[in-house]
């Protein structure tokens, strides 16, 4: 039995949105954050997929690279969220809006 | 012509003068001023002379003096050109030596206005546009002088700015001008398009060569002269576009002489008489000028037998004395109509600088009912006053008889060909009302007991006021013999000197030399003018000076008709509900409210407020808020695959 | 057999996805996405990536979210309130999420169709020749992350170190 690999594709696809959709429907800032990783998640998926179907190494690669990158962000990011808690007092998105018109 | 004339300075003195004045006059003592402006007039009027000492006018043809040339566009071709002949010579002559009388007179007059210098520098600009036009040696140079008159015109009658009277005068006068400018704009732009040139050199010529237009068709020579004598009539005040010159006398007293009586309103029928070729080459033009000068003539004589202001009468007497020149012109009498002017030039100027006198002597009172008895207080005014009324009256031997009686004889049947006995008539009724409205105001103004009390304390006008006025009474005495007619005994000696210009016109009009068979005749009709104008100074007397309630009483028992008269035909009520409410009411409902402001600002205005509000909606994007960011980022990347997937469909 | 332990974690994947947007407390958001990320792993073997699969539990699911839980933790953040934000976004957002799924179903289903498949076996390469590649072909890259990730540590520090 074997998997079409269109399989793959399409749950990364769903993985995808559903980041997406995390990141516009949830109010908690950290929550925001995770689905981000989520969408990275996501993306890795495809990367590993795309590699079985070209016969390339290079997509696991670059999976690597997306991984040390995702670290260093999510790193720096919850710092900086750390610093916004300490002013603020709020994790919820909806508060943080100084840079508006 | 041997030499060169230099016929250019004589109009660029006073132009000089207006601008040392105009620039410089403001900071400087009266003296200085006075100086300037008096002088410069005052040397153009003796190079003036000078140069026609030695002018040889037996020669005949006229001086040509091409300064430069002015418009070069393809075949059009206008220069600079100054043309000087006998007609010319006369209108320059009138122009510095009246010209000058009157600035001499104003340096009194005018002693106590603190615009002084503006004064000055706008009489001399005055007199500089005056001198080119009546210089001129083509049609675009003439309208340019003539365009000039019409505007210093409107700056010295509405002198005191200030004053809303005076300010909507200035403008009436100017806008009505306009009206007779747009006739004279069409006909010098015919004449070019029918000659190919508007030198007088060149149109005179080519149109003397033409046919004669019938009397009853309206070939386009007609249809040219028409369009001139709506120019003549706008600027020269006859019907219909008289209505500016009584409103002209907002201005002070000498702009009123030098203007409104000697110089700017004689620019038309200088004009009719200089277009002298094309007017008797189109007969149903030159009786259009004849019926317009006769009607204006009767018209306005009889409107200042009634009016109240000084000034006002002598207005409507410029306008009726005007009309004697247009029927003179219209009959073919050009140079008995340009005698006319001349002589009425020097009465007439001193009619308004005795008015002038007069208002001064008793502070600035213009009403004539307020006068009287001013005989003891002003006698040299009073003397010279009377000179120049017993002149327009046509008392012999003053100038306005010897002139009058040329009109009239003209007029008729056996003076020309194109003479009727209707003409004379009006002419002889017109004399009558002159001599009675001027002995009118004359007997008001001077007999009787003073009416008020500045009438009593009237004090006689300064030296440098009188002196012109001497001059002035003295050049109405005698300025009638260098015309004597040789009816009376003289040699014609004026129109003889003005015939070379009228040459080719009366090549048409051989009619005047048979005056000499009529001699009796003639000098039966001067007797019959003469009588007339007894008759109307003995009924101003027995109205104004023996029976004073004998007048109040005719005016009631006349009536509506006396107040019809003392309206002025309520002609102004008309135009101002036919032409001038429409046209204001038009401009501000519809130009400014609906097209100005509606249209034209709301579209800028509109734009203006379209990008505030695409601003003010397009700045709501930035709402700080991250997941409506996101939601902005995610439409676009849904475009982005929409479109790529609709690609790749494809 | 692949199939079905596709279907399995797939369908492991998609819950727990499904489970980190319904949760109202972060730190079950945060479980969630520990489960997702397992199920990750497990289909990264089934397409023969060992050493990422490995790579995804030891970095991804051991140390990225456990930073995560320890920011949970140290904020002492609570349950969701829920608030007025952009209400564009719930309205706008589903349509456009949904469209944006279906394109990309047809993209990838128009693309790869159903008979091209994989199989366990056939796998591209073993670890060793990752290592080489990225000593190799991607050395530069290597090199460059590993100053990201020190600046990354810096940035941490300074930031959350820094007292109010």
């Amino acid at each position: 039995m074997t998997v079409p690999i269109s399989w793959y594709l399409i749950l990364s696809a769903v993985l995808f949105v559903m980041g997406v959709a995390g990141f516009l429907f949830k109010r908690n800032i950290i929550t925001i954050f995770m689905s981000i990783e989520l969408m990275l998640n996501a993306v890795n998926l495809s990367f590993v997929a795309f590699s079985y179907v070209l016969r390339q190494l290079s997509g696991q690669v670059f999976v690597f690279f997306v991984m040390v990158v995702a670290a260093a962000e999510a790193a720096v990011g919850l710092a900086i969220i750390i610093v916004v808690f300490r002013n603020r007092e709020s994790l919820n998105v909806d508060d943080i809006e100084l840079m508006k018109f | 012509m041997s030499g060169s004339y230099h016929l250019w300075l004589i109009p660029l003195l006073p132009l000089a003068g207006a601008a040392i004045n105009g620039l410089l006059g403001r900071t400087r003592p009266r003296s200085f001023v006075s100086a300037v402006g008096v002088g410069s007039v005052s040397l153009a009027c003796a190079y003036a002379f000078f140069t026609f000492l030695r002018f040889p006018w037996h020669a005949g043809d006229a001086y040509v003096e091409r300064i430069a040339p002015w418009v070069v566009a393809g075949n059009l071709q206008i220069d600079f050109s100054l043309y000087l002949d006998p007609l010319s010579a006369v209108m320059v002559a009138v122009v510095t030596g009246v010209g000058l009388l009157i600035h001499i007179y104003s340096v009194g007059y005018m002693a106590h206005d603190p615009g002084y210098y503006r004064f000055f520098s706008y009489l001399n600009l005055f007199t500089f546009f005056m001198l080119t036009l009546v210089l001129a040696g083509n049609y675009l140079l003439m309208f340019v002088g003539w365009e000039g008159v019409g505007l210093c015109s409107y700056l010295l009658i509405g002198y005191w700015f200030t004053k809303k009277s005076a300010a909507d005068a200035g403008k009436k006068a100017f806008i009505v001008n306009r009206v007779g400018d747009f006739g004279f704009t069409l006909a010098v732009i015919s004449i070019y398009w029918m000659v190919g040139s508007l030198e007088f050199g060149q149109v005179f010529p080519a149109v003397a060569s033409m046919p004669k237009e019938t009397p009853m068709s309206a070939g386009p020579l007609t249809w040219i002269c028409l369009l001139l004598l709506m120019g003549a009539a706008g600027k020269s005040a006859q019907l219909p576009l008289y209505v500016w010159l009584p409103d002209a006398m907002e201005g002070p007293t000498p702009v009123s002489a030098l203007i409104h009586a000697a110089t700017m309103v004689t620019a038309g029928v200088y004009m009719v008489a200089r277009s002298s070729v094309l007017f008797t080459h189109a007969p149903l033009a030159m009786t259009a000028v004849a019926v317009v000068g006769a009607a204006t003539a009767l018209f306005a004589a009889t409107i200042g037998v009634t009016q109240t202001d000084i000034k006002r009468v002598l207005a409507y007497s410029t306008i009726s004395q005007l009309g004697y020149m247009f029927l003179a012109c219209g009959v073919g009498a050009f140079g008995a109509g340009i005698f006319h002017l001349m002589t009425h030039a020097f009465f007439k100027a001193l009619l308004f600088l005795g008015a002038g006198s007069v208002i001064h002597a008793i502070a600035g009172e213009q009403d004539m009912r307020k006068m009287g008895g001013l005989r003891q207080a002003i006698p040299w005014t009073y003397g010279t006053f009377l000179a120049a009324a017993l002149a327009i009256a046509g008392i012999f031997p003053l100038s306005g008889f010897v002139s009058k009686d040329a009109i009239l004889w003209k007029a008729s049947p056996l003076g020309s060909p194109s003479g009727s006995w209707l003409y004379w008539l009006v002419g002889l009724a017109t004399a009558g009302l002159t001599a009675f409205y001027v002995f009118r105001l004359f007997f008001l103004t001077f007999h009787g007991e003073p009416r008020s009390e500045a009438a009593h304390h009237a004090h006689e006008s300064p030296r440098v006021m009188l002196a012109p006025l001497a001059v002035l009474a003295f050049l109405s005495v005698v300025g009638g013999f260098v015309g004597w007619p040789k009816a009376l005994g003289g040699h014609d000696r004026f129109e003889a000197f003005l015939a070379p210009v009228f040459r080719l016109a009366e090549e048409l009009a051989p009619a005047a030399h048979a005056a000499q068979e009529h001699a009796a005749l003639e000098i039966g009709f001067s007797l019959l003018a003469v009588g007339v104008a007894a008759l109307g100074i003995g009924l101003a007397w027995l109205l104004y000076v023996a029976r004073p309630r004998l007048a109040e009483r005719s005016a009631e028992r006349l009536g509506a008709l006396y107040r019809l008269v003392l309206n002025k035909y309520y002609v102004d009520e008309a135009y101002n509900f036919a032409i001038v409410r429409p046209l204001v009411v038009g401009s501000t409902r519809l130009l400014w409210r609906a097209i100005d402001v509606g249209v034209i600002d709301a579209a800028v205005d509109g734009v203006a407020q379209g990008a505030r509000n695409i601003g003010g909606s397009a700045r709501r994007l930035q709402s700080g808020n991250i997941r409506s960011y996101a939601g902005w980022v995610l439409a676009g990347a849904v475009l982005v695959v929409s479109f790529m997937t609709f690609l790749w469909a494809k | 057999m692949d199939k079905v332990l596709f279907l399995i974690f797939a369908g492991i994947a998609v819950g727990a996805a499904a489970n980190l947007l319904r949760s109202r407390h972060p730190i079950h958001s945060a479980l969630s996405l520990i489960g997702v990320m397992g199920a990750l792993a497990v289909l990264y073997l089934l397409l023969g990536a060992e050493f990422i699969a490995a790579v995804q539990v030891i970095v991804y699911a051991g140390a990225i979210m456990v930073l995560f839980v320890f920011t949970i933790m140290l904020l002492n953040a609570g349950a969701e309130v829920p608030t007025s934000g952009s209400m564009l976004a719930r309205y706008l957002g589903i349509p456009l999420l949904a469209l944006l799924l279906l394109q990309l179903v047809r993209l990838l289903l128009g693309q790869y169709p159903p008979d091209q498949a994989s199989s366990f076996g056939t796998f591209v390469g073993p670890t060793e020749k990752i290592g080489r590649l990225l000593f190799t072909q991607y050395l530069l890259p290597f090199e460059v992350t590993s100053v990201l990730i020190l600046v990354a540590v810096m940035g941490a520090v300074v930031l959350a170190g820094r007292k109010p």
